[in-house]
């Protein structure tokens, strides 16, 4: 009990800190989002006038913490560029996300599961090797690339989807989804590589334990004793993985969005930076923020609940 | 044996298996998206039409708010004023069913329709009109039409008329009438869901993905054809013209010649103008832009033409001021003939100018538009002839906005001024030497003295004189070296028919209608 709780009041100041962050980035880098709202009609006196209509002629400590209070109070203030509720903006892109990254999830398990029992029980050195092999070099592609060369082979070449071509999620559903297949792949395959690596070394250490030789020696089969018992084990570090596994790909998609333009929360991220939107950004960065550490946690707690060996300890 | 066999087997089981969902999900995809997204012969069945546009509409939708060009290229279907501009660069009524200017031009006096509807299904009143021109006055962020307003010495509305009185003429006062939207007195919404008077109703925006505009059944004029417009936002250029090519958007316009002649779904393709005065612009405040010789010498060194056959296979219209055609009142070709190419002439020019041997230079040009860049390129490739070194730097656009344009921190720049009214002092002004925007702190009082005199002229003629004098003056001083009016290629769906090129960056979808066959 006392680990929860020392870990949710850890949760809470990383939350502050990042945006405490995120607000000191935008006093760095150059540029201000009254240039960009007013073009080239920018002239020195509608900025500043501009600039006062935001507030953001006030000190930032003021101005952090208006916006800290307001967005405490569930209100994310109102986007610069689109002068729309950031709330609404975020609810309208956030579906988009969500399904990528529910897709490479799915993706990610589906494929890693079965293919790394298959790698920590094979007995063929050659197939052993193989699997090794790929492995490796798939863990270490970046998803963007990934997702370039998905664009060029299974885009330009074979033709199996339009690049760019995004079908919106509220008109058509399974268009949507048939989309984001290949950036939800983009994604997936290098977090599935790094897991199917994982479970084949637990299950490789787990086939050496002595309850193995016990089993083995009342008769049970290989099948029997791997999928039954070996199995069960060796998941445990696996599940804790990928639980950690849905905060990564959440920030991975940001940038995948942008390879394939699919308009969700990375591609609005990344416009609202270059337009210096800063309410947007800001809820955006802190909402990830959240998502990484609240699913870090979580996946700490899963990790007491399916392993009561770490309980006791 | 047998283990590595069940191995074999398992590994092909679950490749066949991920490759059959791989399939489905992509042949739902093919096949639903036409149903969505609606074939050709359904969208003309519905007299919907889809446009392609390269960029999201980023901004606020207030007309009186709203900067960005392509925002206005769109809500021009939405928004009205008394008076609108028409492709051929009048002014005709609008929301005013007549109108007279009286005083020797102090006293303009509109007839107001009574039979106008505002998109929200309330009837606009004389009421609306006065808000309208308060609220502008008060709010917009277009700093011609807010000077223009406030020199109004007096409003009034009375007997379905509305007269505006100026404490002095304003012969572009027109033009200022038509920047200044009629919308709904006391209606807040106008930034997310905007309301006015035009042919078309804005119906829904989804950021990033498309906005949406349908037919105003109430419109008091000739009512639109199509009964919807459905802009889709494509920022990546290579889906946009997959799309189009694929028959999936009925009109995009703005693409390039390289896009044009890739093309092959049979589409109209029209060539326009862009609307833009596209020039190498020079800070006249750093050495050695300071002297006249040094600029016209770089006019000499630019081949305007290689330039264009380089970038776009010759098409644009070459200007020689800060002017383009579609102001055929003031435009001057001959002006673009004043400085052929000639190296030798350059070399001269700089060697009495103290550089013999050329000098370095930094061309800062945004990223985000590439006719610019490719013109920066090749640019900076011809001045190498006469020992110019000039490097190239890109920049996002709002760095270019804030230290480029705002800051006038550069020493020189490509890019394209349009302007945001019809007449030619909203592109002349910005060089006057006090104007907030001259960036490139152009400083001539002959000019001054002259753009003066044409903001003061009584009547047209005289007028016109005196900007075609600025225009004169800003080409012999070579106060930047003039290129192009870049050429604007329009793909349309051959089933429609109607589209005009405006001399403003509009596209006007009222006229827009599908072939009766």
């Amino acid at each position: 009990m006392k680990t929860i709780l020392k870990k949710l009041i850890a949760l809470i100041i990383t939350l502050f800190m990042v945006s405490v962050l995120a607000f000191l980035a935008f006093q760095i880098i150059p540029g201000d989002p009254t240039t960009k709202m007013l073009g080239t009609e920018a002239t020195p006196d509608a900025i500043a006038a501009l600039r006062s209509e935001l507030g953001l002629d006030r000190p930032v400590m003021t101005r952090y913490f208006d916006w800290l209070g307001s967005f405490l109070s569930g209100d994310m203030g109102i986007s610069y560029s689109y002068r729309t509720p950031v709330g609404e903006m975020i609810a309208q892109k956030l579906p988009v996300t969500a399904l990528l990254t529910l897709l490479s999830f799915l993706f990610t398990v589906g494929l890693s599961i079965p293919l790394g029992t298959l790698a920590g029980s094979v007995r063929s050195k050659l197939l052993d090797r193989c699997i090794t092999v790929t492995d490796q070099i798939l863990m270490s592609v970046p998803p963007f690339f990934l997702g370039i060369l998905a664009c060029y082979l299974c885009g330009i070449v074979l033709k199996l989807f339009t690049p760019g071509g995004y079908v919106s999620l509220e008109n058509d559903f399974w268009g949507c989804v048939g989309y984001l297949v290949f950036p939800a792949l983009s994604i997936a395959i290098p977090r599935a590589a790094m897991t199917v690596k994982m479970l084949r070394s637990s299950i490789y250490k787990e086939l050496r334990q002595d309850y193995v030789r016990t089993a083995q020696s009342r008769g049970a089969g290989r099948w029997s004793i791997l999928f039954r018992h070996v199995l069960k084990n060796a998941l445990i570090p696996v599940i804790t993985f990928l639980a950690v596994s849905m905060a990564e790909i959440l920030t991975g998609s940001i940038i995948v969005e942008q390879v394939f333009t699919v308009p969700g929360i990375g591609r609005l991220l990344l416009a609202s930076i270059g337009s210096r939107d800063f309410p947007v950004v800001q809820a955006i960065v802190v909402l990830l923020a959240t998502w990484i550490v609240v699913v870090n946690y979580l996946a700490d707690l899963l990790n007491l609940l399916v392993d009561p060996r770490i309980r006791r300890k | 044996m047998k283990r590595s066999f069940l191995a074999v087997f398992l590994v092909a089981a679950l490749l066949a298996c991920l490759l059959c969902g791989c399939r489905e999900a992509t042949n739902s995809g093919n096949g639903t998206s036409d149903g969505t997204t609606l074939s050709s012969g359904q969208r003309a069945e519905n007299n919907e039409i889809i446009v392609g546009i390269a960029q999201d509409l980023d901004d606020c939708l207030d007309p009186n708010l709203s900067t960005a060009a392509g925002t206005r290229e769109v809500m021009f279907n939405v928004f009205e004023g008394l008076v609108k501009p028409d492709s051929t660069g009048d002014y005709v009524c609008a929301v005013a069913s007549d109108y007279d200017v009286t005083d020797g031009g102090l006293t303009y006096v509109f007839t107001l329709r009574d039979n106008v509807v505002f998109h929200n299904g309330e009837t606009c009143t004389p009421e609306d009109i006065l808000s309208s021109f308060q609220i502008c006055a008060d709010t917009t962020v277009n700093s011609t039409v807010a000077a223009a307003l406030s020199v109004v010495a007096d409003m009034v509305i009375q007997d379905g008329t509305f007269t505006i009185t100026l404490q002095e003429p304003n012969p572009d006062f027109l033009s200022i009438i038509a920047n200044v939207y009629i919308l709904p007195e006391g209606y807040e919404n106008q930034a997310t869901a905007p309301v006015g008077t035009g042919p078309f109703r804005f119906v829904s925006r989804s950021i990033q993905e498309n906005i949406v505009l349908e037919r105003n059944e109430a419109y008091y004029g000739q009512c639109a054809y199509l009964s919807k417009v459905t802009y889709k936002i494509y920022e990546d250029a290579n889906a946009l013209f997959t799309a189009l090519n694929s028959g999936a958007l009925d009109l995009v316009a703005h693409l390039t010649s390289d896009q044009v002649d890739n093309l092959s779904n049979g589409y109209q393709v029209l060539e326009g103008t862009m609307n833009l005065v596209q020039a190498m612009y020079l800070n006249h405040n750093v050495k050695p832009f300071d002297d006249v010789r040094v600029r016209q010498a770089l006019c000499y060194a630019v081949d305007v033409d290689a330039m264009l056959d380089l970038t776009a296979d010759g098409h644009g219209t070459k200007l020689g001021s800060s002017m383009y055609p579609a102001f055929t009142k003031y435009f001057e070709a001959s002006l673009a003939d004043r400085y052929p190419h000639d190296v030798e002439k350059a070399k001269t020019l700089l060697a009495e100018a103290g550089y013999p041997d050329g000098f370095s230079f930094t061309i800062t040009v945004p990223s985000n538009y590439t006719p610019h860049v490719n013109t920066a390129i090749v640019l900076a490739e011809q001045l190498k002839a006469v020992g110019i070194n000039a490097g190239i730097q890109q920049v996002d656009w709002n760095t270019w906005v804030s230290e480029v344009y705002g800051g006038r921190d550069f020493e020189a720049t490509v890019v394209g001024f349009d302007a945001s009214t019809l007449n030619a002092g909203s592109l002349l002004a910005r060089w006057v030497s006090n104007n907030g925007k001259n960036m490139i702190n152009f400083n001539n009082p002959e000019y001054d003295a002259a753009f003066a005199a044409a903001r003061g002229a009584l009547n047209d003629e005289e007028q016109t004189a005196q900007y075609k004098k600025c225009l004169e003056i800003l080409s012999e001083t070579a106060a930047n070296v003039y290129l192009q009016d870049l050429a604007d290629f329009v793909a349309i769906n051959p089933r429609l028919e109607g589209f005009k090129f405006y001399p403003l960056y509009v596209m006007d979808m009222s006229l827009v209608r599908y072939t009766q066959s």
